[in-house]
């Protein structure tokens, strides 16, 4: 039991976790409108496309480096994807959108995972450099405009609900979305990958020390060309998600999620120097991050306070982390 | 019974420079053999020949019974060599578990983890050297000897014939310095060679059956220990004889320069007093964690004390960082030049005058080429920095030249205290000794002079007055004169004083 506590006390996910309780009691105790049913189910649903590019981020942080360039990535694979379908007009099922989409998604990551595993130029760079290229490609050589009618299966997809949930005082409603259970399935895939798979625990080994996993014998640059795939495919599946959602395909949406998708993820104690973090934390970073934009017009604050607090929470966060680590660096040049 | 390893003639050069010149080395079947060699001796070289990573020009290796013309990592590890590098080579981010464990799941081609089957491999790796660890701490919390423990229990895993080791006591404490030892001599019961790699005499020359010692590619002997003493040593490893002198500092009855009064900074420190005079050079030891480098960087402004006073010339002043200090009169030298002490993409003249740029300027503010070019040719001349030109950067120089350029940045700066950390880690002999003569001569032209290390001959030969820190305070003031290396080794350890540090 002491055990556990010690552990608790030293996990970051634990402090967002009570910085989430923290936040919706008084929210709560503000308007009396956090828990309820319709609350609840708009944040589940809220957090379904973050969510799913956070997990890609998440594991190109764990490798060690970092990833820019997912929602031009996702952008293009989906639009060109939606566009292609749309002109055939495309009226069968959902299996084949999914398909293409993942298939693009896994090319394009494919170029990034080449880029960033053969040359020695920090992922940042290169990821800014592709995410420029991709969305280049869209709004250029495919012309990208706003296709507002998406194939049937797809807004079928966007508007199925598993449960439709009702705040009894107001009469509001709230749907939860069959894409949630896309985004529980991604999140046991991945947990499962990282945690019982050599592939995983390669991306942790490289994230901790990419030249002492080389002597260990794993193959560094194998490993970081399927992480982009993968990232590429799971990042092209939020996009499909958030496109069915919306029931219309526009292009330049997603462009800037990075950042809160990143912010998100670091926040729930993924370290931005690799090697370390969980999907726990990867979850609870979303939540709270979509409490803060989805609950506090609940209690009345102005949207640009929203933004504002973002804006400290992901100081904060990343603050805190970094103060954690130059004190143990301290620590070790005063015992060491 | 054949020898464990055999390398024979073997020569190695990369683009026309002999790294390898005929090289030969024999390690018996559980012997502890020591390869000693200065910096650029070719010793790490003939380690990667070793260990199969570069193929040798000429010659052969033999390692158990079988010859290698080319030998590759891979078939190397088979053959039960294996190396653990001064790093460790470990995964700070995962537990002891998975340190040592992942190998061999690699090692079998495993695709899916299996956590109990680790932990049982994890289990026996450890039991193998009776190492007590938690599996489950994260490696990057454990301290460097645990490290070095969890690196030695993964190369034993592979059937380990010959571990070789790099440097493995720098960065130990006495204590576990010698728990090291009884696992190495354990091994040796089992059969298990050790070959230790090291530029220093001291390090393992107590457990050492052998050593080979090479200079410039070659093999310039092979020796037991009894056939060694400091001097002879030092001769193979440089080809040049030094002798041992003490350093006796002109009797100055002057006020004193420099003076600490029950200074303490917390946590690192405590009642610490001790005056320091024009021409003195004051020696400061004590083992790492004794607070030896925090009193240094508080004399120099760089840590805050929370007790006491320090004097320059009788008056109490407050240095209020690294600049007050600088204009108070004092210079330090780092312990970490590379990260402490220089720019290294710059060029060696600009490193030497950068505390004294300043000085340097035109009417008009700006920097004065032609001034610069003969100060920086002045410092280099002055502390025969080995350099065609003093344009080239700072990081084509060796480490005993580093530590030079370090020394022409502070004394530009006309100290009349310098403080030096560590002034000759990780320089070879050579380069030590000529860093020992300028000291020297700097006192002598009435600097005062403090030098913290934990070298003792560097203490003893070059200190007018040696203090021993032991815990964060000074335990002890000695003539150097009337001390001995294992005096001062004793006050160092202490027990009792341990063990309270253990528990801090």
């Amino acid at each position: 039991m002491k055990a556990i506590v010690h552990k608790l006390t030293r996990s970051n996910e634990f402090y967002v976790f009570l910085v989430i309780v923290a936040l919706s009691v008084v929210i709560q105790a503000r308007s009396g409108q956090f828990f309820t049913a319709n609350n609840l189910v708009d944040i589940a649903n809220a957090m379904v496309v973050p969510g799913l590019f956070g997990i890609g981020a998440f594991m190109v942080l764990v490798s060690g480096g970092i990833d820019v360039s997912f929602p031009a990535l996702s952008s293009l694979a989906v639009y060109a994807t939606t566009r292609v379908l749309v002109d055939a007009g495309y009226e069968g099922a959902l299996w084949l959108p999914f398909l293409l989409a993942i298939l693009l998604g896994g090319i394009l990551g494919a170029f990034n995972g080449l880029l960033t595993s053969r040359i020695a130029i920090p992922a940042l760079i290169i990821t800014l450099g592709t995410a420029s290229v991709f969305s280049g490609i869209m709004q250029g050589a495919l012309n990208s405009v706003q296709i507002p009618n998406i194939p049937t299966a797809m807004k079928e997809f966007g508007t199925g609900a598993l449960f439709i949930a009702t705040n009894p005082d107001s009469g509001l409603t709230s749907t939860m979305p069959v894409s949630f259970l896309l985004l529980v399935g991604v999140l046991a895939v991945v947990f499962f990958l990282m945690k019982f798979t050599t592939f995983g625990r390669a991306i942790y080994a490289i994230g901790g020390d990419e030249s002492a996993a080389e002597r260990a014998g794993f193959k560094v640059k194998r490993v970081k060309f399927w992480l982009y795939v993968l990232v590429g495919v799971i990042a092209a599946i939020a996009a499909l998600v958030r496109t069915s959602m919306m029931g219309q395909m526009h292009p330049t949406n997603l462009l800037g999620i990075e950042l809160l998708v990143i912010a998100a993820v670091v926040l729930g104690g993924t370290a931005i120097t690799g090697g370390t973090g969980s999907l726990t934390g990867v979850v609870l970073g979303t939540l709270l991050i979509v409490i803060v934009q989805n609950s506090m017009i609940l209690v009345g604050i102005p949207t640009f306070w929203q933004r504002f607090s973002l804006g400290v929470l992901i100081i904060v966060g990343t603050g805190i982390s970094a103060i954690q680590l130059s004190r143990s660096r301290k620590r070790s040049i005063v015992t060491v | 019974m054949t020898d464990l390893l055999a390398v024979r003639n073997v020569s190695k050069s990369f683009a026309g420079v002999h790294a390898l010149d005929d090289v030969s080395l024999t390690i018996g079947r559980g012997e502890i053999h020591c390869l000693a060699g200065e910096n650029g001796s070719g010793k790490s070289t003939l380690i990667k020949v070793i260990s199969g990573v570069h193929a040798p020009d000429g010659g052969t290796i033999e390692i158990d019974g079988t010859s290698h013309k080319r030998l590759t990592p891979m078939a190397a590890i088979n053959a039960g060599v294996q190396v653990i590098y001064q790093d460790f080579s470990v995964f700070p981010n995962l537990s002891v578990l998975e340190n040592l464990a992942l190998t061999s799941e690699l090692a079998a081609h495993r695709k899916l983890i299996n956590w109990r089957r680790m932990r049982r491999i994890a289990e026996e790796a450890v039991a193998k050297i009776d190492f007590d660890i938690d599996l489950d701490e994260k490696v990057g919390r454990l301290s460097i000897a645990e490290k070095q423990l969890v690196a030695i229990s993964r190369a034993l895993m592979s059937d380990a014939k010959l571990i070789i080791m790099d440097e493995p006591t720098t960065a130990l404490t006495t204590r576990e310095v010698d728990a090291l030892f009884r696992i190495i001599l354990d091994l040796k019961e089992r059969g298990i060679s050790t070959l230790f790699v090291s530029h220093k005499l001291e390090e393992v020359f107590e457990i050492s059956e052998k050593f080979t010692i090479i200079r410039n590619g070659r093999s310039v002997a092979t020796k037991r220990p009894d056939e060694l003493d400091r001097a002879s040593f030092s001769f193979y490893m440089t080809g040049r004889e030094f002798e041992p002198a003490h350093f006796n500092a002109p009797a100055d009855s002057g006020p004193a320069v420099l003076e600490a009064r029950n200074l303490g900074a917390d946590g690192a420190f405590a009642d610490v007093n001790f005056s320091l005079r024009r021409g003195e050079i004051l020696g400061i030891t004590g083992r790492l964690g004794s607070g030896r480098t925090e009193l240094a960087l508080s004399l120099f402004g760089a840590l805050k004390v929370n007790h006491g006073e320090i004097l320059i010339k009788e008056k109490p002043v407050v240095l209020r960082g690294i600049r007050s200090a600088i204009k108070h009169g004092i210079g330090y030298v780092p312990e970490d030049r590379l990260t402490e002490g220089l720019f290294l993409e710059r060029s060696i003249g600009a490193n030497a005058i950068i505390s004294e740029i300043d000085n340097m300027l035109t009417p008009l503010g700006l920097l004065d080429r032609e001034k610069t070019r003969t100060e920086a040719q002045r410092w280099v001349d002055e502390l025969k920095i080995a350099t065609p030109d003093p344009e080239n950067a700072v990081n084509t120089l060796s480490g005993g030249n580093q530590q030079r350029v370090v020394l022409a940045k502070w004394l530009a700066t006309e100290p009349e205290v310098l403080i030096l950390n560590g002034p000759t880690v990780g320089v070879d002999i050579g380069s030590k000794s000529d860093i020992h003569t300028i000291l020297q001569d700097l006192a002598r032209e009435g600097m005062a002079v403090i030098i913290i290390s934990d070298d003792l001959s560097e203490v003893i030969e070059n200190c007018s007055r040696v203090l021993v820190m032991n815990d964060g305070r000074i335990v002890a003031e000695l003539d150097p004169e009337e001390t001995s290396e294992a005096e001062l080794a004793a006050l160092m350890a202490h027990d009792e004083s341990e063990e309270a540090g253990v528990q801090r």
